[in-house]
């Protein structure tokens, strides 16, 4: 179908598919565009497309707002601290499970997955009674625990998957040559798995980074992450809509770069194998 | 290649794993369970002891339940219809010859990496808002009125902000999948006669049906569990017509201190899902079978 | 040094026997074979001996000692894969390193060590390179110098030739002959290829099903096969096998004659085998026939390259009287 489509073909296709592409991807834009303009300008009648007073003030002031930076560095913290939190007791599960599978691995890995089927609800009162009773809740390192038990199925299920496709006879030839289970892990699996481990960081990132139920539901004002800094702005202010897509704009901007460089990842980890 | 040394060093590794998600799963459900037999409110101490079925009556004869469950319903199956057909759509046209494939994949991928929240802000203020927002633009330069969109039309709003996050998931997933059907199996179909029509007929969409359940399957998962979007546009209601099973239970535990009622609701979202799951696995597992 | 030693090794999983008893006694410096057709546990009995796999029963004692549940790191062996498994991530140098890092060795040994076998093995001028940039037989090399520097008690070798085309198998072979010559350690080498195990064992396991059919020099085996399935696996091409009234004359319940003793004539004579040529493979050197015998069905027969036949062309075929192997109902060779 691709050998010779006419140009007209092509044209038309192309046409449509940036119309509906960028469609799409208008609500993204408009955010783009609207944290460049002044609050009057955000909520003028008749709109504007492009800022006609193009201004950095909204960033500076959100910048300015301790509170942001402090949600912000709580995000960074709780995403990347789960998964690495989540690939330090992976590894392991993941090694044993490709390497030295058992009649019931198969079965112990699915229901892995399925634990993360659970709806959230199901146990969000007793882990809120338990939080508060243990005064982790609204902490950083609560949130990192409850992100790393909700995303360690992924992280499991992708490392399985990375490490399958490494050879076994290359590991046991460092068997072979006196590597004990810890030099075969650091000095041939990891290194060879680099790009797998690489992914699965990446992904999970993504993943822990944009989680919106418990990050609101455990948090209220030390603890909490770019998702419930924004949600306390859900009643409408016409007033600070500029800095409200200024400040959104910071917040999804690291993730939309990362997530357009990871779709195969996403791929492989959110259809479990079932789709390549 | 297992020894009884790999073997025993194995069952050490993931034990770690198992015993952290084993605990995980058990306790807190566990719990939830013993809840929703107690009478146990954070805002009435006084009130204690074994309710019985008395949370489970409470709650289920509630007509705030039936609406969350009708609303989740809705609302899963009406994301689920969007993505799905409109995935399959966008996927068919982004395998065409076009120019710009990289950059036209990376715009239509981008809503699903927008944190929840921001996306529901963004319809919410930028889109759905009567006075200033796009949509209410476009309809005074249309001559309409404007519409209200959250008070008049909320469960639908809801959706339509789920959908635009999730359609690019389905559509990566299809599209991953249509590209892994081989040129040579299109053209021995256009060989033996058939039409662009019937090739998506016969050849593609079989070939797409196995895709096309996953992404049911884990978007149903996924779409049970809808909270954010609805706590920062609607808040539930107006009422509760915009509450599903989840947020039902967030309102019911969380905000009224009811713990009893809560943990009842918790547990019947609980047999929803695997009652959803068990139904979905029956009529599209054949297609996992491939 | 090198001596290896089996006691009723079995291995089992499960219900299935995959090695039902095997008992073997290798000497040091010995060049020993295990060849067999697919399926019959040649690997599996190597990777019991190299400790990838346990015994499900039985012991494996190296220069009498017994390591039947020491790990592969302990045991002093060497091991060349069939994929040759090299460390894609580092380069060649590092890659024959590699064991004598996990040896804790000092730098300097390590440096000479790695050199001495880039040397043996003409690996010099790469030693920089990783092994995506090498060809199939550099990567075999680097295998073999990574088991080199081991300086190993014995060498384990799994179909190491089976990924490499046709001149440089026979090239390969030459220098890992050479190599033991050179090295005089014990090595065990298994293949399906009985070409390989006649030119370079010292002596062969044959191995059919779990079972050790015949343990003996490659002479020993093509001479005086213990059975009829040394027999006919030990040789190139297969020796011809005749059941029934002719065998009974020989009395034997079947008879093997190799392609090479048969007389070919083109006249009638007494005592012959009567039959019509059905494919002629002209190679040359050697002609070799495929003959439908009256009564007795399909025979290869094996004469010098000069003469040529055409499909269809009557021959007459004398077996040596001298070469007739004679086998029992069960098989078994019958002594003469």
């Amino acid at each position: 179908m691709a050998r010779n489509a006419s140009v007209q073909t092509k044209v038309g296709f192309t046409v449509l598919a940036w119309a509906v592409a960028l469609l799409l991807f208008s609500p993204i834009l408009w955010t783009i565009v609207t944290a460049f303009k002044t609050e009057a300008e955000a909520i003028a009648t008749p709109p504007t497309f492009l800022p006609l007073t193009f201004t950095l003030d909204n960033f500076g002031d959100v910048q300015d707002r301790s509170d942001y930076i402090k949600h912000a560095w709580n995000s960074i913290l709780v995403s990347v601290g789960s998964t690495l939190l989540g690939l330090v007791i992976a590894i392991p599960a993941a090694w044993s499970m490709a390497f030295a599978p058992t009649k019931r691995t198969k079965d112990i890995l699915m229901w892995m997955l399925s634990t993360k089927m659970m709806p959230a609800v199901g146990v969000l009162i007793p882990i809120y009674l338990i939080f508060r009773d243990l005064r982790l809740l609204d902490t950083v390192h609560g949130l990192t625990i409850i992100m790393t038990l909700i995303n360690l199925p992924i992280i499991i299920w992708m490392l399985y998957t990375y490490f399958k496709e490494i050879p076994v006879d290359i590991l046991e030839a460092a068997r072979m040559d006196g590597a004990e289970l810890w030099s075969e892990i650091v000095h041939v699996l990891v290194p060879m798995a680099i790009p797998g481990i690489a992914s699965t960081l990446l992904l999970n990132v993504i993943l822990a980074w944009n989680e919106a139920f418990w990050t609101i539901t455990l948090t209220s004002g030390r603890a909490g992450t770019l998702t419930a800094f924004i949600s306390s702005f859900s009643s409408p202010q016409g007033l600070f809509l500029a800095k409200l897509s200024a400040a959104s704009l910071l917040a999804i901007a690291p993730i939309l770069l990362l997530g357009w460089f990871s779709q195969k990842q996403l791929v492989r980890g959110l259809t479990f194998g079932a789709v390549k | 290649m297992a020894t009884r040394q790999t073997r025993t060093l194995a069952r050490t590794m993931m034990a770690p794993a198992v015993i952290v998600l084993l605990i995980w799963m058990a306790v807190p459900l566990a719990m939830t369970i013993w809840f929703s037999f107690q009478n146990y409110s954070l805002i009435n101490p006084m009130m204690t002891g074994f309710a019985g079925w008395g949370n489970y009556e409470y709650v289920i004869g509630d007509p705030s339940f039936t609406q969350a469950l009708v609303n989740t319903l809705l609302l899963v199956g009406g994301v689920l219809l969007i993505t799905v057909i409109g995935g399959t759509f966008l996927a068919l046209l982004l395998d065409q010859p076009i120019w710009g494939q990289g950059v036209l994949r990376i715009l239509v991928i981008s809503p699903f990496f927008v944190m929840p929240p921001v996306a529901a802000l963004i319809w919410k203020n930028g889109f759905m808002h009567p006075g200033y927002g796009m949509l209410g633009h476009l309809f005074k330069a249309l001559g309409l009125e404007p519409v209200d969109w959250f008070a008049q039309y909320p469960l639908f709003s809801v959706i339509v902000i789920v959908a635009w996050q999730w359609l690019p998931f389905a559509t990566l997933i299809l599209l991953t999948a249509l590209q892994s059907l081989s040129e040579e199996q299109r053209e021995a179909a256009e060989m033996d006669g058939a039409n662009a029509v019937n090739r998506f007929r016969y050849i593609i969409l079989p070939h797409m049906a196995r895709a096309i359940t996953i992404v049911i399957l884990i978007q149903t998962i996924f779409l049970l569990g809808i909270f954010a979007e609805i706590r920062v546009t609607t808040g539930g209601g107006p009422g509760y017509a915009s509450t599903n099973i989840t947020f039902l239970v967030f309102r019911t535990g969380i905000l009224s201190n009811d713990i009893g009622a809560g943990s009842a609701g918790g547990v019947v979202a609980v047999i929803i899902a695997n009652i959803v799951a068990i139904f979905l696995m029956r009529a599209v597992g054949k297609n996992l079978d491939a | 040094m090198g001596s290896i030693t089996l006691e009723h090794v079995n291995k089992s999983f499960g219900e299935v026997e995959i090695i039902p008893d095997i008992s073997l006694e290798i000497e040091d410096g010995e060049f020993v074979v295990f060849v067999g057709p697919s399926g019959c546990g040649k690997s599996t009995l190597l990777r019991l001996i190299a400790g990838l796999e346990d015994t499900t029963s039985g012991h494996i004692k190296l220069d009498g000692e017994d390591v039947t549940g020491a790990p592969p790191a302990r045991r002093g062996l060497a091991m060349v894969f069939q994929s040759y498994a090299l460390y894609p991530h580092m380069s060649v140098r590092d890659n024959i390193a590699f064991p004598l890092k996990m040896a804790k060795t000092p730098q300097a040994v390590i440096d000479q060590k790695v050199d001495y076998a880039a040397r043996t093995l003409n690996l010099g001028s790469y030693l920089d390179r990783r092994p995506r940039a090498l060809s199939g037989g550099q990567r075999q090399r680097v295998a073999i110098g990574r088991a080199i520097v081991r300086e190993p008690k014995a060498f384990l070798f799994d179909e190491p030739l089976s990924n490499l085309d046709a001149a440089l198998r026979v090239n390969m072979r030459l220098e890992i002959t050479e190599l033991h010559q050179q090295l005089k350690t014990t090595m065990i080498y298994v293949t399906h290829d009985q070409v390989e195990a006649m030119t370079m064992a010292d002596r062969i396991v044959v191995l059919n099903a779990g079972n050790v059919e015949q343990f003996g020099s490659p002479l020993e085996l093509y001479k005086r096969p213990a059975n009829r399935f040394v027999a006919g696996f030990i040789g190139s091409p297969k020796m011809n096998f005749v059941d029934g009234p002719e065998a009974e004359k020989h009395k034997a319940h079947s008879i093997g004659v190799r392609p090479e003793h048969f007389t070919l004539s083109t006249t009638a004579g007494a005592g012959q085998w009567a039959g019509t040529v059905n494919v002629a493979e002209q190679l040359g050197s050697d002609t070799f026939l495929h003959v439908e015998v009256e009564g007795l069905g399909l025979m290869t027969v094996r004469t010098d390259g000069e003469q040529t036949f055409r499909h269809g062309d009557k021959v007459y075929l004398t077996p040596a009287a001298n070469r007739i192997y004679r086998f029992d109902a069960a098989g078994l060779a019958l002594q003469d």
